[in-house]
């Protein structure tokens, strides 16, 4: 890897080396570098569906998987199937995310389909990142789609974060959680200029004791375009709660339609959602601190999204 | 040493007709001194404070802090040039943690914990407890009054303004606070203006202005007001004379 795509994969796995652990590398719709441990194994999948499969031994703990994806050339196209197999009781770190350096004219775009089959018992932290720069005018496309089927008492916590300079993205998640399984997602999205960006969460809590929980802040400056729809069916003696946040700022556009779908008597759900502009009054309050308003905006917004 | 002269607020009202909420307001106040500022509700006490600050612009009138002239400054440039303000309702901020709040009002990147605590600890709150807690709906009123308070001690500016510090503040938070001002005042680095109502306030005060009608109703030593401002309080009720019959 060069050094513009080392400064994209710092920004969307924070690494400046190669990790700790397992990892694959993909770099322009090719394997770059993989690494592989005695409880995780990779293996690019055989069926002539391009991507990887990656296997994490029943009861591994502590270890985890890097899986970044960079793309440096204008022009192209990467569909990636990613299927992750997480034994019983392991508990493990996922870092995935895409950075597209786009220096060209033409669009890039990387579509990442992810499916995690997480077994009774493990518990997963996810955490992806999607990020585009360069001085080209290229549009810069992402459209991930996960997948997740949560076994008994299995859990797993997603933060999917999008902070910068993707064009377009359409981000469709579905989760699926057995009986005293758990799933939290915290989704935060900044987008700006002509920006847009779609996102579609699904969690179905299938059995007694399950439980879901998105917690979703974005903010729309310029004229960008955002639409919300997590919905949340409960299906059992469950609980779930949505939560949709937005700041809107300039000439932004955001749609929020969260929805609850309870299917027995026994769910609990609950759905909030608000947009708004940054309330005067914290801007005031910052303002006594000796900030500048540019200073307390970009305060304001950083909190919002930490 | 701050000085107010001839200062006006006005306001139209929602019939087009002027209303009068500061009406010339003249008075200074020394280095180092704790100055009450109570009065009836709706006199004016607020909007004076807010127009120290710049929250609310005067229509007339001047406001000199330490010699400048700073009627016409910003509120960023009223905060650098050493005033602060303590909101009597402050805002609560989702994902921004206390522990950022008042690394921000100490002009901070980070705090240490020893400062966390010190801040923390003078308003009657455990650091331990709050330091990493977001400023948002999860902290109750008083909690949030007191975090407000901590953010005015930790930016250590020449003019503090604190607007009904004791508002929604329980009886043994109010104790530890009562103390904190003292200490501020014993120290005499600043100047501080507290509109309070308490008596354990303003037992505190060198100086007490009563502010009524938009106006300054009286302004003199602790112990020429306090005595004028019981003798108009207690008997001056006539339900009260009632039910003590």
């Amino acid at each position: 890897m060069d050094k513009a795509e080392w400064k994209v994969l710092k920004e969307i796995a924070e690494l400046e080396k190669v990790p700790q652990g397992a990892y694959n590398f993909r770099v322009n719709g090719q394997l770059d570098d993989r690494q592989v441990t005695a409880n995780i194994d990779i293996v690019s999948k055989t069926d002539g569906k391009p991507g990887i499969d990656i296997t994490v031994k029943p009861g591994t703990k502590g270890e985890s998987v890097h899986i970044p994806v960079v793309l440096s050339m204008t022009g192209i196209t990467d569909v990636v199937y990613n299927d992750f197999y997480i034994g019983e009781g392991a508990d493990v770190d996922i870092v995935a995310g895409c950075g597209i350096h786009n220096t060209g004219c033409e669009t890039s775009q990387h579509d990442g389909i992810h499916v995690f089959h997480i077994g009774k018992n493990a518990r997963v932290r996810y955490v992806e990142r999607h990020y585009g720069e360069g001085p080209g005018t290229g549009e810069r496309i992402l459209n991930p789609r996960t997948e997740v089927y949560l076994e008994e008492g299995a859990s797993i916590t997603m933060e999917m974060t999008q902070i910068r300079g993707v064009d377009s993205t359409i981000r469709d998640t579905v989760v699926e959680v057995a009986a005293g399984g758990e799933c939290v997602i915290n989704e935060k999205l900044m987008t700006d200029g002509e920006q847009q960006a779609e996102s579609n969460v699904e969690i179905i809590l299938q059995g007694d004791g399950a439980t879901g929980r998105v917690v979703s802040r974005s903010v729309g400056r310029g004229r960008s375009v955002q639409v919300f729809r997590p919905c949340m069916t409960g299906k059992a003696g469950c609980f779930g709660h949505v939560q949709c946040d937005s700041i809107l700022m300039d000439e932004a556009k955001i749609k929020s339609i969260p929805a609850i779908d309870a299917q027995s008597v026994d769910a609990q759900l609950i759905h909030e959602a608000a947009i708004g502009r940054i309330a005067g009054d914290q801007i005031l309050k910052l303002l006594t601190l000796g900030l500048t308003e540019e200073e307390a905006e970009e305060r304001i917004l950083e909190g919002f999204l930490n | 040493m701050l000085e107010i002269s001839h200062l006006r607020f006005d306001v139209t009202a929602e019939d087009g007709s002027g209303v009068e909420i500061l009406r010339d307001i003249s008075l200074s106040v020394d280095d180092g001194k704790l100055v009450v500022i109570t009065g009836p509700n709706g006199g004016g006490k607020t909007t004076l404070a807010r127009a120290i600050m710049g929250l609310n612009q005067p229509t007339g009138g001047s406001i000199r802090w330490n010699g400048r002239d700073i009627t016409n400054l910003s509120i960023t440039e009223r905060a650098k040039a050493g005033v602060s303000y303590g909101f009597q309702q402050p805002p609560r901020f989702k994902g921004m943690k206390v522990r950022d709040l008042i690394a921000l009002a100490a002009g901070k990147e980070e705090l240490t914990p020893t400062e966390g605590c010190q801040y923390l600890t003078q308003v009657g709150l455990c650091a331990d407890d709050y330091i990493d807690r977001e400023v948002d709906a999860s902290l109750s009123g008083g909690e949030v009054k007191r975090i407000e308070i901590a953010t005015i001690l930790a930016r250590k500016a020449g003019l503090m303004i604190f607007d009904e510090p004791e508002a929604g503040i329980d009886l043994w938070s109010f104790a530890r606070l009562t103390e904190t001002f003292e200490n501020i005042h014993k120290k005499g680095d600043s100047t501080l203006l507290i509109i309070s109502h308490q008596e354990r306030i303003i037992r505190l005060a060198d100086e007490i202005l009563v502010i009524e009608q938009g106006r300054v109703d009286k302004h003199g030593t602790q112990e020429e007001i306090f005595p004028q401002i019981m003798a108009r309080t207690l008997p001056g009720c006539g339900y009260m004379r009632e039910g003590v019959r």
